[in-house]
């Protein structure tokens, strides 16, 4: 037999919470192993890296982040993937295995926009990605920009939301005609996970406060196991400050003053909730940096907006959010000069007000603006 | 969440097509308070489930100045019980209730709610344009709108203030 036993085989499909027992056995133990992964390089050595441009807007944008990086002089070489045409069997998506492993290989990436294809019988992108990649935690840093104004100038922290299960696990069914039952699962394993990356990428970066966000006065057990790991995880790291604040009470301080918050971690659906709601905060998807962290120390980074179609191929789409998702995997390989220089010229373009694109009120074109950027280096 | 979710969307839909003056759209929960916080102004009345329910209106009354100023109340098949409208931290800590600086305004408007509920319009309209006035003034305002005043002395302030 030489069809690759991949998980998306006949074998694996069925029973989720089965599968996820069986993850449990199967995965190594992921304390510490995962986080951080040493990408050492040699001088002159270049690290491989995959890059989604993605649909849309998307090939613009990446090739506005690959000048950058060039004149930054970032020793990354490119391996470019695309969404295919056609449905990949072995992966059920348009996503094909080779470009999976791509990622599984050089253990960090970049993705632009991705149009979500029509239709069944496929998975969707993101959820595939996920999947294959065991992508478990999602990273949003959200700090005010200098010059683009928004209600809050002082917004300077960072979501951490569990990806893989909570209110997110898929398993609903009807129970009569009208009356609907949907599980929420926690599970120690993956909270576990995330609560060790949350204080990790907290220490790793300097920041001071993991808040943990839940609403475990009323889901007493998912919730609370939840807490329980983030409080287990949070004794291993006695130099960072941990607390725990209820949902209702996170949302409303975070549109009231936004700034007491440094590190947020949260399950599944108040993180993909909280995370939109911070990016509000500081403008919108458009600016917002994102990445997601697999196991064995995958770094995908993403821009979360769409693929804006309408805007697609008139060099007018924005980069920035794409730039700032680079930076973060530069800082994951711990370049973090060039992160820095980059991160910085970015900053500085947009403060200084001269080159901005149409979203943020300005009218210079994609090129315009990457080219103010690369000038700023 | 296809089929929770859908089916309150489902139900919805359904309720929508008999108020056909009504404008009725649909809008994904995390999108919504992306939206909040940017342009609030575009919102009108929404509606949603339970959990989305506690976020929306805790993210709403932080727009607004804090739960010490949004009124609500809670309506089921045979009463109706008015309360402050978000939950977030207004139970208050001792500190607040020995000084006596808690902010009644959410209460008073929620009484307002209920008068209105209770069908005694003129009275309700009385009682909030007064709080709002004196919310304007800004004279009395406790310490959750930035001021130094006592519940008593912003209380007395409306009084004043009621035609």
């Amino acid at each position: 037999d030489t069809t690759r036993e991949s998980p998306s085989s006949e074998w694996w499909r069925g029973d989720m919470a089965l599968r996820r027992l069986l993850q449990g056995i199967v995965l190594p133990r992921t304390t510490g192993r995962h986080v951080g992964a040493s990408f050492s390089t040699e001088a002159g050595e270049t690290i491989r890296a995959t890059l989604f441009p993605g649909d849309g807007i998307g090939p613009e944008i990446a090739e506005s982040v690959k000048q950058v990086f060039n004149v930054a002089g970032v020793p990354i070489e490119w391996e470019e993937h695309y969404v295919g045409t056609e449905v990949d069997p072995r992966t059920e998506s348009f996503l094909t295995w080779e470009s999976l492993e791509s990622v599984r290989r050089n253990k960090v990436g970049l993705k632009g926009p991705m149009a979500t294809p029509i239709g069944k019988g496929h998975r969707s992108l993101n959820l595939t990605l996920r999947k294959e990649l065991g992508l478990y935690a999602n990273v949003r840093p959200c700090n005010s920009l200098p010059g683009y104004k928004t209600r809050y100038d002082d917004v300077n922290l960072v979501t951490i939301r569990e990806n893989t299960e909570g209110e997110y696990s898929g398993l609903e069914h009807q129970v009569v005609r009208g009356v609907v039952e949907s599980l929420k699962i926690i599970t120690r394993q993956a909270s576990l996970r995330v609560a060790e990356y949350a204080f990790h990428y907290a220490k790793a970066n300097g920041r001071e406060r993991v808040s943990a966000i839940h609403k475990a006065n009323i889901m007493r057990k998912t919730d609370g196991l939840f807490l329980k790991c983030c409080r287990e995880v949070a004794e291993k790291y006695p130099e960072i400050t941990y607390e725990e604040v209820i949902i209702d009470n996170c949302c409303m301080t975070l549109v009231k003053n936004p700034g007491t918050f440094d590190v947020l971690v949260m399950p599944n659906l108040y993180g993909d909730i909280i995370s939109d709601l911070c990016a509000g905060l500081i403008g919108g998807l458009g600016l917002t940096p994102s990445c997601n962290i697999g196991e064995g120390g995958i770094c995908l980074a993403e821009a979360v907006h769409g693929s804006a179609p309408d805007i697609s191929g008139k060099n007018l789409a924005n980069p920035t959010a794409l730039m700032l998702s680079a930076v973060m995997m530069l800082r994951h390989l711990q370049f973090n000069d060039q992160a820095d220089r980059i991160h910085n010229a970015i900053l500085q373009t947009i403060a200084e007000g001269k080159y901005r694109t149409a979203d943020l009120g300005g009218k210079s074109s994609t090129s315009d603006y990457t080219k103010a950027v690369c000038d700023h280096i | 969440m296809k089929l929770a979710d859908g089916l309150f969307l489902e139900s919805c839909r359904e309720i929508a097509a008999k108020y056909p003056s009504i404008e009725y759209n649909e809008i994904i929960v995390d999108n919504c308070c992306m939206q909040l916080v940017s342009r609030p102004e575009q919102f009108d009345v929404m509606v949603t489930p339970n959990l989305y329910g506690n976020l929306v209106a805790n993210t709403a009354a932080g727009l607004v100045g804090g739960t010490g100023v949004m009124p609500g109340g809670n309506v089921g098949q045979d009463h109706a019980i008015f309360e402050q409208g978000a939950s977030a931290g207004n139970v208050g800590n001792d500190n607040l209730v020995e000084q006596q600086k808690a902010n009644p305004v959410a209460l008073l408007l929620s009484s307002a709610m209920m008068l209105r509920h209770l069908q005694f319009p003129s009275f309700a309209d009385r009682l909030e344009t007064a709080v709002k006035r004196v919310i304007a003034d800004g004279k009395y305002r406790t310490k959750d709108l930035g001021g130094t005043s006592t519940t008593q002395e912003v209380t007395d302030a409306v009084i004043a203030n009621l035609d």
